[in-house]
């Protein structure tokens, strides 16, 4: 590969009103631009609509990895005065915004921003449809740019290719139409142009697709799920894939079923799993308690909205923490993992199902929206099976049953461990019925203080001593810091530019990414926050769940701070480096 | 292979019935021991499946593998149970309360999902384990626990609701009536895609209307009317409606394509079979150019 001929991080939105295409015009140019080589970073924002509302499409572009949306914009496409005023506060100065030139742009007073006004609208007109002003607007950013059509052509064949060569062959034009018009009109700002990169092979995708496809990997052949933003595109990956497999998709008739579904297919012996978001996963409580007390593995995978109740349905949170680690009646064993970047999503799935099985009992991976639906250059090695090796736990063998009289299989035998080898239904003489109450070892119903105190403590004790501290943390810096910055899920791009800026700027800081947050992996977290003088946890969310777990948890009070945000947008660096700054 | 007895079943039984003596689910708890034993289904290709309800603990007192989930969600558990293991077969196992009350969504989308599950469901129009609440079967005007000046409500009409929705088989049993019930459990068995198969099988405790003798004088036995079809969806409505649900036999049943059929690809052989998980190395490098 060639050299990098210089550092690029630039900033692209276009923004609109929802229903006018603007999703596709963003994934074209981001497409593009991961194909050109560049680290591509996407995020989307949008409401609970089909029509109607602002909604842009970022595109973070860099020669360098990316895990975050940027906190600027370095070029607006607007098809609306609205697109521009909401977006004011992000442009930064001395830059451009290109407009529909349907309509007069007004920026106020003050604010050093051109305006090129383009005839999109017109121009896609001309070229026969008004919905190609998005092409034309991919168009005019590439001139701006220093792009060229070949830099596109890929990118609208695979979108438009379905639709026959005319429509290929409409949108190229509508492109060019854009591109010529920019040309004759303004000069080029050669942003992007001649850049070569050294970016290692990589895919373009985002955590929810990561998800669906560790899932595969691991095994899983049945998903089981009600649609919910923003998990929905977990099923539509799994879709394309599953049934290659022999597994299959059901979509249940609500989420109680979802989960249900998947405890069933657990019990007989198959990676099941289930996909929802926190209004989902209020009504999958109770599948929480029968996984707890039947020992039945599950797999649960929440991505993260803005609550309570719809809330803001297609913005970013971190608020269910509470509820994914007490939720549901009685107590439990469960675990908690937390992936923090598209290829943790991937990895993480195989030791969900591990350890569902390994423990029989429920795993939750919680992801939010911001992880779930940015799409994201990563490098293919840092999808590299091989991260986790296969754990089926422990189940009886057919040879192991031969001589076991019908009836007395002791399927929550008291071990050591807490953890019982299981039979699935179909295995000779293995045969037993799991109950949903207090039971003896052979599964009967017993109530007597004695059977239930030793099954509790069979069923806690089996995470009693799980620390999952060699991988579920990761820290970048010194262990000695006069700041550690710790966080789990989509902020960790943000975190991890503060931390650079902060590091270079001198100071002794260190950044932490928890990877799983029940049980808290305490021996390495513990050691971390003993060696730093300040810990900011930054969570979205109000109260700070995670800062209060780990006080609640090791302690640490007088020294741990919150950087909390909960207005539905994910964190900018900025707003994490001026709580650090305060701290420090 | 060896013939497979009822004892086969009773053998393997550790829990003791908790039922009340002449209760209902007893006759049809036998039946579906005798058609899983007449069939030669060996009990460790079996799963009951029940929710909450004194019907709901019959996995436990059957003798096969089972499930006894909680309140409502038995055809969930169940579900999920025959799309991992296709071979196996799954019988749903409740009550009114579970399957019409809490569990009715479940029910009804599962009857247009015609995955091959039995479901069996006791229907005595009363909650029993809990001593003696409405019941969503419960008559108009009924009084109990929860409705001393008589039920407000009228009872949920699952024979006909069930038609409506599009199912592929439905019968009623009486437990008065066993060789009929077997045969009825045979049929749901035997039939491709969800039998819906709804027992009059009373509370002998808790509910003092719908008794043995009234079920026995009032119900209709389709099986006497010679001349009725059960492959005509709209006379089937028809003679539930005429009789107010009080027919038993079976009444309706067509052939058609069960869920595990109709899935896009799902593996014709059971999931459940399959322990080696391990991915080709290959594939996962082909996928990820599908994200070039």
């Amino acid at each position: 590969m060639s050299v990098v001929t210089r550092v690029i991080d630039f900033t692209w939105k276009v923004g609109g009103q929802q229903g006018e295409g603007i999703d596709s015009t963003g994934e074209i140019f981001a497409q593009a631009m991961h194909r050109r080589g560049f680290y591509v970073y996407a995020y989307r924002h949008f409401m609970s609509r089909i029509k109607g509302g602002h909604t842009h499409y970022k595109i973070r572009v860099r020669s360098g990895p990316v895990w975050h949306r940027g906190d600027q914009d370095d070029l607006l496409v607007a098809f609306d005065q609205e697109s521009i005023d909401y977006n004011l506060p992000q442009l930064r100065d001395g830059t451009a915004i290109v407009h529909d030139a349907a309509f007069v742009a007004r920026v106020p007073e003050g604010r050093e921003l051109e305006l090129m006004p383009v005839p999109m609208t017109r121009l896609a007109e001309e070229q026969g449809r008004s919905i190609m002003k998005n092409m034309v607007a991919v168009g005019v950013s590439a001139a701006m740019l220093g792009l060229e059509l070949a830099d596109f052509e890929t990118t609208i064949r695979d979108r438009f290719g379905d639709k026959g060569e005319q429509v290929v062959e409409a949108n190229r034009k509508a492109f060019m139409a854009g591109y010529d018009y920019y040309k004759t009109h303004f000069t080029p700002r050669q942003v992007l142009a001649d850049v070569v990169t050294d970016r290692p092979e990589s895919a373009y995708l985002s955590g929810n697709d990561a998800i669906a496809l560790g899932a595969l990997v691991a095994g899983c052949r049945l998903l089981f799920a009600y649609p919910i933003t923003p998990a929905t595109e977990i099923l539509y990956t799994a879709f394309k894939y599953f049934p290659r497999y022999g597994g299959a998709i059901v979509q249940g008739e609500d989420e109680m079923a979802a989960a249900f579904m998947a405890i069933g297919a657990g019990f007989a012996g198959v990676r099941a799993m289930t996909s929802t978001s926190g209004p989902g996963l209020s009504l999958m409580m109770e599948s929480l308690g029968l996984a707890g007390i039947a020992e039945v593995p599950l797999v649960i995978v929440d991505v993260q909205r803005a609550g309570p109740s719809t809330g803001l349905p297609t913005k970013t949170e971190q608020g269910d923490l509470n509820t994914i680690v007490y939720g549901s009646h009685g107590e439990s064993p469960r675990i908690v993992l937390a992936p923090s970047t598209v290829a943790d999503c991937f990895h993480v799935m195989g030791r969900a199902f591990n350890l569902a099985e390994h423990y029989q009992c429920p795993v939750i991976v919680v992801s939010d929206l911001a992880l779930g639906l940015s799409r994201q250059s990563v490098p293919v090695a840092d999808l590299a099976t091989g991260t986790w090796t296969w754990d089926r736990g422990l189940r009886v063998t057919d040879d192991e049953l031969k001589d076991v009289t019908p009836g007395t299989f002791a399927r929550y035998r008291l071990t050591e461990s807490g953890i019982s080898p299981r039979t699935v239904p179909g295995q000779p003489n293995g045969r037993f019925t799991s109950l949903s109450n207090e039971h003896s070892e052979i599964s009967v119903e017993e109530e007597s203080p004695e059977n239930r105190v030793r099954q509790m403590h069979k069923r806690m004790k089996k995470l009693h001593g799980l620390d999952l501290s060699d991988w579920a943390l990761e820290h970048h810096g010194p262990e000695r810091a006069d700041l550690l910055l710790v966080g789990y899920g989509s902020s960790y791009g943000p975190i991890a530019e503060v931390w650079r800026k902060l590091a270079d700027e001198g100071a002794r800081v260190g950044r932490l990414h928890l990877k799983a947050l029940w049980p808290l992996p305490e021996a390495g977290l513990a050691r971390y926050l003993e060696a730093s003088r300040h810990v900011l946890v930054v969570e979205s969310n109000y109260s700070g769940q995670v800062a209060n777990l780990i006080k609640l948890r090791l302690g640490f009070k007088d020294r741990i701070r919150s950087c909390l945000k909960f207005d539905g947008n994910p964190f900018t660096a900025n707003e994490i480096y001026r709580m650090a700054k305060e701290v420090v | 292979m060896a013939r497979v007895t009822v004892m086969d079943y009773k053998q393997s039984i550790v829990e003791p019935s908790t039922w009340c003596p002449g209760c209902g689910d007893f006759p049809a708890l036998a039946a579906l021991q005798r058609a899983c034993a007449g069939l030669g289904l060996s009990p460790d290709q079996v799963v009951v499946v029940g929710g909450i309800g004194c019907s709901s603990k019959a996995p436990s007192y059957f003798g096969a593998y089972g499930f006894h989930s909680v309140h409502g969600r038995a055809i969930p558990v169940a579900t999920g149970i025959k799309l991992a293991n296709r071979d196996l077969t799954v019988v749903v196992f409740g009550g009114d309360g579970d399957g019409y009350g809490i569990g009715l969504s479940h029910f009804l989308h599962t009857v247009r999902r015609n995955i091959d599950l039995v479901y069996m469901v006791m229907d005595n129009h009363i909650y029993g384990l809990t001593t003696g609440q409405a019941s969503p079967t419960s008559r108009k005007g009924m009084k109990t626990k929860t409705s001393p000046y008589g039920t407000a409500e009228y009872p949920v009409r699952p024979l006909e609701t069930a038609l409506a929705a599009g199912a592929s088989f439905v019968a009623q049993g009486f437990s008065g009536d066993v060789k009929q019930l077997t045969r009825l459990v045979e049929m749901a068995i035997k039939h491709r895609g969800f039998a819906y198969l709804n027992v009059l099988s009373p509370c002998v405790t808790f509910n003092r209307e719908d008794t043995y003798d009234f079920w026995r004088e009032n119900c209709v036995n389709l099986d006497d009317e010679p001349e009725y079809d059960p492959h005509d969806r709209t006379g089937a409505i028809r003679v539930v409606l005429q009789h107010e649900g009080l027919v038993r036999g079976l009444i309706y049943q067509e052939e058609r394509p069960s869920f595990e059929a109709e899935l896009p690809g799902l593996a014709k052989e059971p999931l459940a079979r399959q322990f080696d998980l391990s991915f080709p190395e290959q594939d996962w490098a082909r996928i990820l150019k599908d994200f070039a």
